[in-house]
């Protein structure tokens, strides 16, 4: 039955991929498609003044008063940045070489509705509403199906919609005899509806994967609550390294929108990002010899404001933190420039203003990491942009 | 393509409904409209059937655990809308034992949590109203309070019950200005503590402005994003809706948990709104820019889109929209007449069942189907639905949860759907009759010969139910 479900899941993938079949005998030769990437979607608007303190800015502990992180307890990453102390692990990656942060990144529109910048973050396009597919599934697209990406959640983000079938996995899961038997008949049944059909076929086959290596027998409430986001790490990391494995990955991680009492050291923010550095650490340990090849994008859709407000927190910005970590990753310091708080300089007199388009670093990555060429980058992986040229020397 | 009459009540009760229990088809076959509209009721929605705590007595619950816990502040006159880390100075031995002597305390919260989720979907699966019920859960989805913070989490269920179910079938400003000021959202976007930088608490007690629930209210509950506001107006509608507070843990018993405008935190002087200049003294500000919004036609467009998409599909006919608009301001916002429209709408009656069931909608459905109600409220429902991605009361952000196809009918969900169906058949496949009779009941004319076939074909009546459920015309309605 498995075999069956595979093949008409192929035929799928073959038929999604339409004219941009045409660019997949260039890449093929490429050894890329042993690279994996993951990316990890903070959702609700991180605090990358939090997350990267700019402990020289002069104005930097008089805008946030009471939640400014204090220069003796950042993590130091140079004479001017620091690391929030939660992000222990990434820390160690970054004195590895194995990280990298770019502090004033923003999306190509100032928008500061989540929902719409988190649209935007995740289809690519130049504008809002300009394209309804993510610019995940687009690349893959591009890459003539040759790999494939993994969606770890019970819901299918933006990002990687698109033609192109993707996986899923959530934990959970065990497939009974009772369920395969039932399988095969719905297989019939959901061939009029290519929805159904497509995702069915997948799902099966992942959930086939996730037997080979234990998966399955992640319950939903791990025996220790405080390391699940490091074991769903672990576990994700071992789907990208089996045999036929996807090569890209998508998490989603909920619960930066810290409006009132933020907290600094310790607090609201400082645990979710604690979930951030146990999510980067799984991933590290999981993926094992496969880390060296390996990229990690954490990105949120935009930073918050420079000040802190009335309640203790921060209100809707535009400016945030990126942080690239992975065994692929060149040595390096920050990337991008730093524009300053001083007055002049914050966005509309309230945010930290971008001096990178976040498209400039996932584009950075995919022709680095993954053999993108520019083109297919500029026209249909990011559609219109061509003006927010790919960030070079991200990878080794 | 024209239904006919039984297929309208097929149709009446999977597209407007919940899934039809056995004998609902025929009830709805003679008049399907006729049937739906009759569920229109002027006193609102059903109440799930406690006993369920109110919001004071929710509030000063969770009060009691925080004094418990030590992390009520001695001057907790104002609300905390997220509690401060006391434990910083603290080893990780004594934060690890203060962790476990706090999950016990906190245990009777999390059960009062529970009980909101599974009165509820008692009630979804029990009820003779389905119609009724369907309309109350997109107002409540579209007034989002979620379990993203505790203190919400304790307050997500009495909101429901007093600021949304109360008006589901009023006007749509009543529900608007009853969620504005209720305690649950009051703490779930931040509302609570919000001052104006220049009244007396933004003068002497250094409190000011948070832009949450105002950014919000523009956003999700009225106008939309693409209404074309700024920046600066969502600033100056979150200074006019300064003094939207509540009465914090340590004030008198008559204020706690309450609603209350505080006109100390209210920010003095005129506000200028969406180009219109609000020169009310107080509480009366906002409450007026309210009324703005709630009449507005862009809330009315987006309104109207939204329930297109959630009851006929997720790309509406732009006819429909347009109609559900026209019903909406030419009604002032009279929600049972926007429903009446949406009833006579000929695009909601195409054969085709566009919409893919939300897990919540599938789990009521599949109960619906087999005539049962969940007896278990963690086993049968808290899991199943955590499972499943969709635990009543916790969608991840406030724009609640989605009822698109992309978002559900990925790869994994249809593995875990069939999961569940499997085992939920092996408890409540139907004992006796045929069981292509279940599914005759459960579906009518929507079922489709392939599936009725398969059904027939099953080598028991545990696989023939699995089979039902999973089917897509059952997957959608």
């Amino acid at each position: 039955m498995k075999n069956a479900l595979s093949r008409r899941a192929a035929l799928q993938i073959g038929a999604g991929l339409g004219v941009t079949f045409l660019a997949a005998p260039a890449l093929a030769a490429l050894p890329q498609n042993r690279r994996k990437l993951v990316v990890i979607i903070c959702r609700g608007a991180m605090d990358g003044l939090s997350v990267v303190p700019p402990l020289s800015d002069p104005n930097y502990v008089a805008l946030r008063g009471q939640i400014a992180i204090p220069a003796d307890q950042a993590l130091k990453l140079d004479g001017d940045f620091g690391l929030h102390p939660k992000l222990a692990a990434i820390y160690a990656l970054t004195q590895a070489g194995h990280a990298r942060i770019a502090p004033a990144v923003a999306i190509p529109e100032r928008i500061r509705s989540h929902f719409e910048a988190q649209d935007l973050l995740e289809s690519g396009g130049a504008h809002l509403y300009g394209t309804a597919t993510g610019w995940l599934n687009r690349a893959l697209a591009a890459q003539g199906g040759a790999i494939t990406a993994l969606s770890v959640g019970a819901q299918e983000p933006l990002i990687l919609r698109g033609p192109v079938a993707i996986q899923s996995w959530s934990p959970g899961g065990k497939v009974t005899q009772d369920m395969e038997r039932i399988a095969t008949v719905l297989q019939d049944l959901y061939a009029p509806d290519p929805v159904l059909s497509r995702a069915f076929a997948s799902g099966m086959q992942t959930e086939a994967m996730a037997e080979n290596f234990g998966g399955d027998q992640m319950a939903k409430a791990p025996a220790q609550p405080q390391r699940a986001a490091h074991d769903f790490a672990v576990t994700t990391a071992k789907f990208l390294t089996q045999e036929g494995g996807p090569s890209i990955a998508v998490l989603s991680l909920d619960g930066y929108d810290t409006h009132a009492n933020q907290g600094g050291v310790n607090g609201q923010l400082a645990n979710h990002l604690k979930i951030l550095d146990d999510a980067v650490d799984g991933l590290h340990e999981g993926l094992g010899s496969s880390w060296s090849e390996t990229a990690i994008v954490a990105v949120t859709e935009f930073g918050r404001t420079a000040r802190i407000n009335g309640t203790g927190g921060t209100d809707h910005g535009t400016a945030s933190t990126m942080i690239l970590a992975g065994g692929a990753l060149r040595r390096g310091g920050i990337v991008g420039d730093w524009p300053t708080l001083a007055d002049a300089k914050l966005f509309e007199n309230r945010d930290l203003a971008p001096t990178l388009d976040v498209r400039q670093v996932f584009k950075g990555v995919l022709r680095e990491h993954m053999g993108f060429e520019g083109r297919a980058l500029d026209e249909r992986v990011f559609p219109d942009s061509a003006q927010a040229p790919a960030i070079k020397g991200l990878i080794a | 393509m024209i239904a006919s009459k039984s297929l309208e009540g097929a149709i009446a009760a999977t597209r407007f409904g919940l899934g039809a229990r056995p004998g609902e088809l025929a009830a709805a076959a003679g008049d399907a409209r006729g049937w739906l509209k009759a569920q229109i009721s002027r006193d609102g929605a059903e109440q799930p059937s406690g006993p369920l705590p109110g919001t004071v007595e929710r509030f000063a619950s969770f009060g009691d655990y925080l004094a418990q816990v030590g992390i009520l502040k001695r001057d907790g006159t104002i609300v905390e809308t997220t509690a401060a880390e006391p434990n910083a100075h603290l080893t990780d031995k004594q934060a690890a034992s203060l962790q476990e002597q706090r999950r016990v305390l906190l245990q009777p919260q999390l059960e009062g949590v529970r009980d909101e989720i599974f009165a509820r979907t008692r009630l979804a699966a029990a009820t003779e109203q389905p119609f009724r019920e369907r309309w109350t859960l997109f107002w409540a989805n579209h007034f989002t309070v979620s379990s993203a913070k505790l203190q919400s989490a304790v307050l997500a269920g009495p909101f429901e019950r007093e600021a949304i179910r109360p008006h589901v079938f009023g006007r749509f400003e009543d529900m608007l200005v009853a969620s504005t000021t209720h305690p649950g959202m009051l703490i779930y976007l931040d509302q609570a503590r919000s001052a104006g930088p220049d009244s007396l608490a933004g003068t002497f007690r250094k409190m000011g402005l948070n832009e949450n629930l105002a950014r919000e209210i523009m956003e999700l509950h009225t106008v939309g994003a693409d209404a074309g506001y700024t920046q600066a107006d969502v600033t100056e509608f979150a200074r006019a809706l300064t003094g939207y507070s509540m009465g914090g843990f340590r004030e008198a018993s008559d204020m706690r948990g309450r609603y209350y405008f505080r006109p100390q935190m209210h920010e003095p002087g005129t506000r200028t709104v969406m180009g219109r200049e609000y020169n009310q003294e107080g509480e009366a500000q906002a409450r007026a820019v309210l009324a703005d919004l709630a009449a507005n036609p862009k809330t009315a467009r987006h309104i109207a889109r939204k329930l297109a998409i959630h009851f006929v599909s997720d790309d509406p006919p732009p006819a429909l929209v347009a109609r559900l608009s026209e019903a909406y301001l030419g009604s002032r916002g009279d929600l049972a007449h926007v429903a009446e429209t949406l009833i006579d709408a000929r695009e909601a009656w195409s054969a085709d069942a566009k919409k893919f069931k939300t897990p919540y909608e599938f789990v009521v459905s599949g109960y619906r189907a087999a005539d049962a109600s969940p007896s278990d409220a963690t086993k049968e429902v808290v899991q199943p639905l955590t499972f499943l991605g969709q635990r009543p009361f916790a969608a991840p952000q406030p724009n609640g949860w989605s009822d698109l196809a992309a978002d559900w009918a990925a790869p994994d969900a249809l593995v875990k759907r069939l999961t569940w169906a499997t085992r939920f058949s092996a408890a409540y496949a139907p004992k006796d009759g045929a069981p292509l009779d279940a599914a005759m009941a459960s579906l009518g004319e929507r079922l489709t010969a392939g599936a009725r076939t398969a059904i027939q074909r099953a080598e028991s009546r545990f696989e023939a139910f699995s089979i039902l459920l999973m089917s897509p015309e059952f997957q959608r309605r």
